[in-house]
This record gives structure tokens, sequence and C-alpha cells, in this order.
């Protein structure tokens, strides 16, 4: 029987001057289905979402959507042809109300209260529907991120979608949270509505779509029915060889503890209390993971820990010195006694997009003797220290004056990990190393920290990918709403463990997420 | 996945600069005809005026050194993220601190030792006036722009102040102070080369040119070559990682706008110890703002600031002689070239990217086609 | 004693009002701009090409009205040059605003040369050509009631039309930007550009009717300088006024009754300095005519300074709206 399709592209190309973005793509969709696409970044899935949604159009091929030829201008289009999009990042306006975000665009009529009470009644009528339970007079801002993703797909259903493109919907979301958005999408599916589901993880493909299609380099290369498939089976077709998922590495050789870290109290910018009396050591030859959804704490822990942020209360002993006794604390002084940080965010804090590579590579470390005389910095130095890094760490182009917004997001990584392992530190603190890092420089990134271990440093490692931690790390501590939830052996952690650690906190206290009612 | 292929460094750095350029005096020969003046005839003028004699060429190359100053401080001030408008204000302010050193230490110092702490005094002085607003923006967020501009309001309403009521020679009128003994005047360039043999004509060009010239050497050499450069620059770029870096972004906000209040202050060396030899008001008028379109046209880089401020000192001698010489004209039309300048050399300096971009992808495209035949 | 105090407090209340309207159509005007995200630091620069152009077609015509009119639309003019700038090219904001500002000084002054050849001022209006105080009606028959009769007469009634305009435009911008489709599409715009795009709506057509509004409301504050508190145009009338309204609206957090007494704390404390003048502080002795000058400015710095903390600007304010993957 001819199952009818949601969607058929059929050799669907988009160039962006010289970059294919999408090469001869063919897809088929069946409708009430939920189906997966997959692919490493710069692979183009986003890009053919987008052409999907009306963000972009299509140099060549042909979309049908429901058996019409569509070929939308903008997304105003796609929305009246049934497609409704959440993305990666929400499309929310945070001072708004959930009425206010769902309203916009569809206000129906020049004065808002014209339209206010046909809005009430529907969005109630499909949160009903759909299970999906929300306060419709709450401020965006107040709600938690779950609840946020949940707007989202109200906005979408609102417009009438019947097609529902979701792009990494459970980054940001905890295992709780995401089984519970998968609830949501199955009942979704039962009332016809057909879901794209856009991810790199595997085991979500795994989980809950009934079709997967790979995608690689711009093109298309693979359609599986779900069932018929495994994880090493789709991880071979997005990276074209055999992929190693797990580290090999040794057993670890274990010295002193070169991070003591006791009664630790971080409060954030507006005096809420972030990290809530903490203790733990790292030593010196193993590699600690902290597991957890971000949000949780982990961000205030490495500022704490690198210099950035002042501390409440508590200790911090880096390398034997207590630097919550002695003066300055900020991260030069860090960086001089032996610790080193690799940022979670490399964007915002590890990199200056428009300074040339050599540049970035003197970051944090613009004072040091190698390149500075008494007065004059030696750029020339600078430069030949950069492509002493590049060669280390494989960077490519091996270019030190390529601006370095313009290396992919896996060598510009790379460079910064060089930059701070080269210097030698004791310690390390390394914030979610492979986020938007291709599989390749994944495993590269990972022997490395290996390597560092080996060589009997100690490394701090926070990420939100429990499959990095736990082939990773040594130890694994569990941080949920600042407190440490959880320790377990790395050989003895697994997921579901781990999860179960990563939203519940040890007081059985309500947290201060507004999960509990509607 | 945006158009992020880069055209050749000549594109970017000469031809859309010389295009924006264009077009403003293309605008600007637009409202020639507005006001019933032929733009060719200007034209002439202006080259003449600024060019065609000795004492023009003079005049053109003073107004150029208080460009060099005005245009070295808003840049230093960009490259950390800040936008400096207070140039007139610092501008004044400098030149009060250079005319009170000679007023008061000229009394019993020697003019050789006067010199020297007048000029650092204008520097100090003009530094001084950019503190506030920049202590106010790094540690309580408020806006330099504002800022800025009220204390170049603040700053006139003080020197009238002071013109009137405590400089002013007793008995006279004018609110200004009186003449500085001869020994602490900076020599000007027509008497400094008559020593050497070389007879050129009095203009109010002076020696301070080449201080401009010392200044931009040293802006360029800690911009990029030393560590505080690199960390001024690091909070310009990108505040957090500067953070990261162990770098203190406020400190650098009230450093940057110290040397950028400074380097305006420097135009009193100019107008107070080279050219007026006493204080007195209004020497300033319009070099701060003009700091912001040189500073603009010459992309924040001491090269670009020199050949921009050469390029707004023939505009200011040329518009002055404009003035001079047609009577429909007053010296507002350089204020006028000066926001075209800025309007199409800053905030539409992208106005013809797209166009060179397909130029240069059809040339390229072109010049590969031939090398596969 | 009684009744002076109360004459006092009206008649410093009455300059109050007058001298805050350009103010407060100002800080209005920027609301509109910086709550769509476009940073407008060249309120100034239209109000001065307003009130030239309101000062020298009144001149031509005798129309104070059509002078209005002119007025609006040229500000309306170099706020689409703004929107061009930074909406469609996305330039820098700032630096747009620097030279438009810079513009209008030159132009107002050159065009006025070639039009009057009264070295930039425009020849001095007659009576019929200007916006004059108006007497609302009801004054003659509340004369006689105490205080509330006076009040009638001095401080509500008396005023050009154009304060009056300003004053209701305060209410009425808070009704566009707080009940109506076109408001609430217009805060989105400035928190998140991204939210408004996928919603359908277009994020530059939005960005060009807020600077619309702008440039509308700072003609007629420019047309209030030149026509109505005074009969004429003359170089650099507007003497920071327009960078003034933009320290009354951060200080008044973009919302516009807060930006309606922000303003008037502005005109209340000008319309004091000026009856300071000449007048001997003990111990200080009589304050110097350039420090009441200076004032205005100087209270601008220390409001910016004490205040800005607690002022969340629009999320979006300043940044250009590129479509970007």
């Amino acid at each position: 029987m001819q199952a009818s399709m949601a969607i058929e592209l059929t050799d669907v190309s988009k160039h962006f001057g010289a970059v294919r973005a999408n090469d001869k793509v063919s897809l088929s969709v069946e409708a009430g289905t939920i189906h997966g696409i997959v692919g490493e970044n710069g692979a183009g899935k986003s890009t053919l979402m987008s052409i999907l949604y009306g963000f972009y159009q299509y140099d060549k091929g042909h979309i049908k959507v429901f058996g019409q030829d569509s070929n939308f201008q903008n997304s105003r289009e796609a929305l009246a042809a049934g497609i409704g999009m959440v993305h990666q990042h929400f499309m929310l306006v945070e001072p708004f109300t959930v009425l206010e975000n769902v309203m916009l665009g569809n206000e129906g009529g020049k004065l808002l209260k014209q339209g206010r009470s046909h809005a009430r009644k529907e969005l109630t009528r499909l949160a009903d529907e759909y299970g999906l339970s929300v306060d419709i007079d709450a401020r965006v801002s107040s709600l938690s991120v779950g609840r946020q993703q949940r707007v989202e797909i109200l906005k979408a259903l609102y417009r009438g979608a019947k097609i529902l493109i979701l792009d990494e919907p459970t980054g940001v979301l905890t295992p709780q949270e995401t089984t519970e958005l998968f609830r949501i999408l199955n009942a979704l599916k039962d009332q016809g509505v057909t879901i794209i589901l856009i991810t790199h993880k595997l085991q979500e493909i795994m989980a809950i779509t009934d079709n997967v299609s790979v995608m690689r380099a711009g093109q298309m290369v693979a359609h599986r029915r779900t069932s018929e498939t495994s994880k090493a089976d789709i991880a071979e077709l997005m990276v074209g060889r055999k992929v190693l998922l797990q580290v090999d590495k040794g057993d670890a050789t274990v010295g002193k503890p070169l991070i003591k870290v006791n009664n630790l109290t971080v409060k954030d910018a507006l005096g809420v209390d972030r990290v809530k009396n903490i203790s733990f050591e790292v030593k010196a030859g193993e590699v600690v993971g902290i597991a957890g959804v971000s949000g949780n704490g982990q961000s205030q822990l490495l500022e704490a820990l690198s210099g950035i942020a002042r501390i409440h209360s508590g200790s911090i002993e880096i390398n034997g010195i207590d630097i919550t006794r002695s003066k300055p604390v900020n991260p030069e002084r860090m960086r001089e006694i032996g610790l080193a940080h690799v940022p979670q965010d490399r964007h915002r804090d590890g990199m200056v997009g428009t300074f040339s590579a050599y540049e970035t590579a003197a970051l944090g470390y613009h004072n040091d003797k190698a390149y500075n005389s008494r007065f004059m910095m030696s750029r020339k130095k600078v430069r030949d220290y950069c492509s002493k890094l590049m060669e280390a760490f494989d960077v490519r182009p091996r270019d030190p004056d390529l601006k370095s917004a313009n290396f992919s997001g896996g060598n510009q990584q790379k460079l910064i990990l060089a930059r701070e392992f080269e210097h030698d530190p004791d310690i390390l603190l390394i914030g979610q190393p492979t986020r938007g890092v291709d599989i390749g420089a994944i495993e590269f990134i990972h022997k490395r920290i290996i390597a560092m271990r080996d060589a009997g440093k100690a490394v701090l490692l926070v990420s939100v990918e429990l499959e990095e931690i736990i082939s990773v790390s040594d130890r694994v501590l569990v941080m949920c709403d600042g407190l440490l939830t959880g320790e377990v052996l790395a050989s003895e952690a697994d997921e579901k463990t781990l999860g179960l650690m990563m939203t519940s906190t040890d007081s059985n206290a309500a947290s201060n997420q507004p999960e509990v009612s509607a | 996945m945006s158009q992020n292929q880069a055209m050749p460094f000549w594109m970017n750095a000469i031809l859309l600069p010389l295009l924006n350029l264009l077009t403003a005096f293309v605008a600007i020969a637009v409202i020639f005809l507005v006001i019933g003046v032929d733009p060719i005839e200007a034209t002439k003028i202006l080259v003449l005026g600024a060019f065609g004699y000795e004492e023009g060429i003079g005049f053109m190359l003073y107004y150029t050194t208080n460009f060099i100053f005005t245009g070295l401080a808003v840049a230093v001030a960009f490259h950390a993220g800040l936008f400096n408008i207070g140039g007139e204000g610092q501008a004044y302010i400098g030149g009060l601190g250079a005319g009170l050193v000679c007023l008061t230490l000229g009394q019993w110092l020697p003019g050789l030792l006067v010199i020297p702490l007048a000029i650092i005094a204008s520097a100090l002085f003009g530094a001084a006036w950019a503190y506030i607003p920049a202590v106010l923006q790094a540690y309580r967020g408020s806006h330099i722009v504002i800022t800025t501009i009220m204390f170049n309001y603040l700053a006139a309403a003080l020197m009238v102040y002071l013109m009137v009521n405590v400089v002013r020679e007793p008995g006279q009128m004018t609110p200004q102070s009186a003449e500085f003994d001869s020994s602490m005047w900076l020599p000007a360039m027509h008497v400094l080369l008559a020593k050497f043999g070389i007879e050129i004509e009095s203009s109010p060009l002076n020696v301070s040119l080449f201080i401009a010239l010392v200044a931009a050497v040293f802006v360029w050499l800690f911009i990029w070559h030393t560590r505080w450069g690199y960390q001024l620059r690091t909070t310009g770029s990108n505040a957090k990682a500067a953070v990261y870096a162990g770098i203190n972004p406020s400190k650098m906000i009230v450093l940057s706008m110290l040397i950028s209040g400074g380097l305006a202050g420097m135009v009193g060396i100019n107008e107070i110890l080279g050219v007026n030899h006493r204080l007195l008001l209004d020497f300033h008028l319009g070099y701060g703002f003009a700091g912001i379109a040189v500073a603009l046209m010459g992309r924040n880089h001491p090269v670009g600031i020199i050949i921009a401020s050469l390029l707004f000192g023939i505009l200011y001698q040329g518009g002055a002689e404009l003035a001079f010489e047609m009577s429909g004209i007053t010296r507002d039309i350089v204020v006028v070239m000066q926001g075209l300048v800025i309007l199409f050399s800053g905030a539409l300096e992208f106005l013809y990217k797209p166009w060179l971009m397909k130029l240069y992808l059809m040339m390229s495209r072109n010049s590969a086609a031939k090398e596969v035949a | 004693m009684d009744a002076s105090w109360f004459d006092t407090s009206l008649l410093a209340l009455d300059a109050t009002f007058r001298v805050s309207t350009p103010l407060i159509l100002a800080a209005l005007a920027g609301l509109f701009s910086e709550r769509s995200g476009v940073v407008d630091i060249s309120l100034e620069g239209k109000m001065l090409a307003g009130a030239f152009a309101a000062a020298a077609v009144a001149s031509l015509t005798g129309s104070a009205w059509v002078g209005l009119s002119a007025a609006i639309v040229i500000s309306t003019l170099l706020a689409l040059l703004h929107g061009f700038a930074c909406i469609t090219h996305r330039g820098n904001q700032v630096v747009s605003g620097v030279a438009i500002n810079m513009l209008a000084a030159g132009l107002t002054i050159l065009l006025g040369v070639y039009w009057f050849n009264q070295g930039g001022q425009t020849p001095q209006l007659p009576n019929d050509a200007r916006f004059l105080s108006l007497t609302l009606p009801g004054v003659q028959l509340l004369a006689d009631v105490p205080y509330v009769g006076k009040i009638y007469q001095e401080l509500i009634s008396g005023h050009n039309i154009l304060v009056y305009i300003a004053f209701f435009m305060v209410p009425f911008t808070s009704w566009v930007i707080y009940k109506t489709r076109f408001g609430l599409r217009l805060r989105a715009v400035g928190e998140n550009p991204n939210a408004v795009d996928t919603a359908g709506i277009s994020v530059n057509k939005m960005r060009y009717l807020a600077v619309i509004c702008c440039g509308i409301l700072c003609g007629i504050a420019g047309a209030y300088i030149s026509t109505a508190q005074n009969g004429f145009f003359v170089r650099d009338m507007t003497a920071g006024q327009g960078f003034i309204a933009l320290a009354a609206l951060i200080f008044g957090k973009w919302r516009p009754v807060s930006v309606l007494f922000a303003c008037l704390l502005f005109g209340f404390l000008d319309a004091l300095a000026v009856r300071l003048q000449g007048v001997e502080v003990p111990g200080v002795g009589e304050i110097p005519v350039q420090f009441i000058e200076a004032l205005p400015y100087l209270l601008t710095v220390i409001l910016l300074a004490g205040f800005i903390g607690k002022a969340v600007a629009p999320k979006a304010s300043g940044i250009p709206y590129v479509k970007e993957r």
C-alpha cells in the first residue's frame, strides 16, 4: 500500500556562492510518521530544513507538500501550507506572555483586545488536545526551558501546522524533559501530525523515529527504516568510515589532589545561589567529568575555578595554593599557578572572531615572556608560536593569518585546545570540548584529553553529552541545581542512573522550576 | 555559509573607501547646484585655495596637524569599542592646560622647560576631561556617547567663564589671556625653515606637525605591537573573551579614553603654543568632530588617518577659501562635507560592497575560464 | 503668604510645561525608534532641521501650519536616511546619527544664508505665522473659582497647540505601544527580531515604520522651537535638547509615562535655573551665568551616572538584523 507522502523532495540543490550546501537531495517523508534527519555539522540538514520552512529558496529541484508543488518564498507561505518549525534557539520574545508570543503575527485585528479571547480559547483547546499544558499568562522569561519549548510547539500548532520540524530539540533539556517531549511527539503523531526530527544524537533516532535519513557533505546518502538499522550503522554513514564511539583508554594512575573544592558557594550577577555548598577533588592523572544539563551551576563553577567569578563562601585550592585566601584572584593569576581553561562557549569567551588565528593563539597568554619584551610584543614570534600550535594539533588550514572566525568549528576548538594544552598546565578545566565539532575531530580531541591525563595532569571535564562524559572520564560527578547529586565511577555509570541524578536534588525540596502545575 | 569570500585587500582597503569618498563629493556637487554655485568653479577655488599658493599649503598642513590628533583620539577609543565624541571638549580643555602652564610656570621657568611641560599638560588636561565619562561608562554603564557630548557643552561653559572672569587681561574687553612670551612659542615652520635658508610664506603651520606624526607612530606601536594594545583591542572586539583572558575591561575602557582624551588635548599644543600664543575662546571648534570623520575614513589606522587628515586639511582650507570668495557660502559647507564623509565612509561604508563582490566574482570567473582554455 | 507660594508654583509649572514640550516630543520620538531596536542619537539633528524648515517655510508662506508640515516632512526624510543606513545597509547606528547631526547643522545654515542672507537666521515671523497661546473655553466661567480657576487659567489654558499635542502624545503613544497590533510587533522587533521574522512579519518594514514615527515627532518638536517658543530660526537652536531627550528616555526606561516625568523633571530644573540667574546664593555669591547655562548638561550626566544600572534597554537595540544561519 502506498503511504501518503507529507513531503517529497526531488534533487533539491542550494548554493551559497561556491559552496554547495545541498547537492541533489531527495527525501520522502511519510505522513503521520516521525522522520529523523542526521548528519554532522555542515552536512546541510539545517539548510534543507530552512528551505522547507521558507527561510531560503532552493536553486534547483522540486518540492511537494501533501502532493502540491511548492516553492515557498517566505515562512508565511510555508506556514500556510502547514509546515511549522521549532528552532534550536527559541524564537520567543522573553518579556511577553505566552499568549502574546502565540498571537504575534496572528493577532486577529489591529487592536490586541479584538483577537485575545479567540486566541485564548484556541490555545487552551490545543493544549488540552495534545497534552501541552502551560500557563498562558506567564511571562516566557519565567518558564523553564522545557516549558518554553512547549510554547514553541503550541505556536506552530496554533498556526495550523500539520508538519512539525524540530531542530536539535533536546540539547537544552534534562533527560526527564526529553522523555516528556517524546511523549508529546508521539501524541502528536497519533493525531496525524508529521514530525521531522533533526538531531545528531543517535540514541534519540533509535528511540523515537520511524525512519531516518542520513546527510553527509551536502548530499543525502542513505534512508533507513529505524527498526532495520543501528547506531553504529548510522554513525558510519554519517562519517563515511567506521567510527570509534568509545575512547580507547587504559587505567588511570592517580597522584595527589590538584583541585580541592570545599563547601563552595557561588552566586550569580543577580545574587542568586548557583553553586550551593559543594565539595570535591580532582587528582593528578585523572579525569573527573561533571554531568548535567546546562544551567545547573556548571558555568558558575568553572568561572569560580578559573578566576573569572568571585566566590561567596568556601574555599578552592589549586595546585596546593588556597586561592580564596591569596589575592588577586583573576584568570591571569590562575594561569600563572598552572591552570588552563577551555571555555564552554568558545565564540563568546575563548576566541576573538575578528582576530587572526595567531592573535587568538595569544589570548590569555598575552603577557607571556616568550614573545614579549619589556614594552613590545613581537608579532613574528606570536605567529611562529601559532604555527607550532597548529602543527601540534593538526589545525587546518595551517594559516596563522586567517581570521579566527573563518576556521571550521572543529579547527577553532583544536586551536583553543592547543593553546591551553601546550602551555603545559598542571590543571585543565575543559567545558563542552566537542560542541559544534565534527565526529573526526571529536576522536582527536578525546584522545588528546586522555593524553594529558596520562601525563599526570588533573582534568575537570564539563559536558552535557553523557556519552562523552562516560567515555572520557574516570569518575563522574552529577550536578543538578547547584548541588552535587551523585558520584559514580565511569566504568559503572550508565545514562539511566546519571539521568536520574541529573533531575533530582538531594534534599527533596521543590526545585525552582515551575514544573509542578500547568 | 554567508559570503565570507574575501575580496582582495586592495579592493577592500582602497577601492571601497575611494568610491565612498567619490559619492560624498557627488553629493556636495548636488548641494552646490541647489544653492546656485557652479561645482566646477567651486572645486577650482577649493583646490587652488589649498594648493595654489604657499600660504594656502601652510594653512592646510596646520589644519592637518589638528586632524591627526583628533583622528588618532577617536581611533584609539574605537579600538576599545568606544565612541569618543568628546574630542571637541577634550581639545578645548587640553588647550587650557597648555595655556595655564605658560601663564603660571612661564613666570619663573625658562621657555625651554615650559614648552615640554605645557605639552604634557595639554595631554593630561585632555585626558582628565575624558576621565569622568570613561569611569561612568565602565562602572555605571552610562552611555559614553551622551556623556561625552554633555562634556563638550560643559567645556564650552567652563572656558567662557574662565576667559571672561579669570584669565582675561585686566582692563581688556576681549575674553582672552595676555600673550605668552615668545620663548614659550613653538616655532612656526616658516621661522624654522628660515634658519636653514629656506624661505616660505608665513602661515600658522608649526613644529607641532612633527609632534602629531610622532603621536601617530606611537599609536601604531601601542595598538598593534604592545600587550596593552592587544588587551585594548580584545576588549573592543569581545569583552567577554577579554574577561576570560584575564583582562579587566573596565580598566581598558578607562585607559583607552585617557589616551584618547590626551591625544585630542594635544590640539592645544598646536593652537595655543604654536599659533595663538595666548588662551582664548573657540580655538578648538570643529576639530573634534572632524576627527570622527578622519578616523572613519582612515579605517582607524594611523596611516589612513594621516592621509585622511591631509584630505580634510584640503577641505578645510579650500572651504575657507570658498567662503571667502563666494558670497553665498559660509564655512558651514565644511561641516556638511564632513557629515557626508561620515555618512558614506562610516554608516554606508559597505554601500558598494555587493556590486564590487559581483564584479570581483565575474572577473575571477573570467580569468579562471581563460586559464582553462 | 499662601497665595504667593501658590502663584510661584503655578508660574514654575507653567514654565516647565513650555520648556519640556520639545523634550517630550523628542523623547517619544526616540522611544519609537529604540523600542524597535534602532538606536537614534540624531534626534538633535532632526529637531534642528525641522526647526529650520518650519521657520523658513512659515516665513515664505505666512502660515505656521504649512511650516509645521514642512518640518515633519524634512525630519522624516532625515529619519528615512538614518533608516536606510541602519536598517537596509546595517551600518553603525551611532555613526549614522553623528553624520545626520552634522548634515543638519551645516545644511540649515547653508540654506538659510542662501535663502535669507541673514547669516543663517530666518526672518522674525509675524504673529499670524506663529503658533500662539490658546485660551481654552471656560476660562471666564471658572475665573472666580478659588484655586481651580487660577490653575485652569494659568496652567492648563494659555499654551499653544503644540504643547497640547505633546502632552496628548504621551497617552497616545502608550496606547499604540501596548494596545495595538503595531505596538506588539514593534516591541517584539526590538527584543527578538528572529521571532518576528519567523512569524512571517518583515523586520525591516517594522523598523522603517518606527523610524518614520520618530521623524514625525521630531519634526513637531523642531517646529515648536522655531515657530511657537520663538519666532525665528538661529544657528544651533536646539542646544543639545535632542541629547537631553535621549537621557530622559533612558531615565524613563523607554516607557511613555515615565519618560514624561523625566522630561518634566528636566524642564522644571531648567526653568528653575533661569530664575536663579543673578540671584545671590549665601556663601557662594552670585551664580555665574555660565553655570546656569551648563546646568541641564550637568544634570544629564548626573542622571545617567546614578540610575543606569536598573534600566534595561530593548534587547536587540543597536544590533543590525542579519538573517543568518
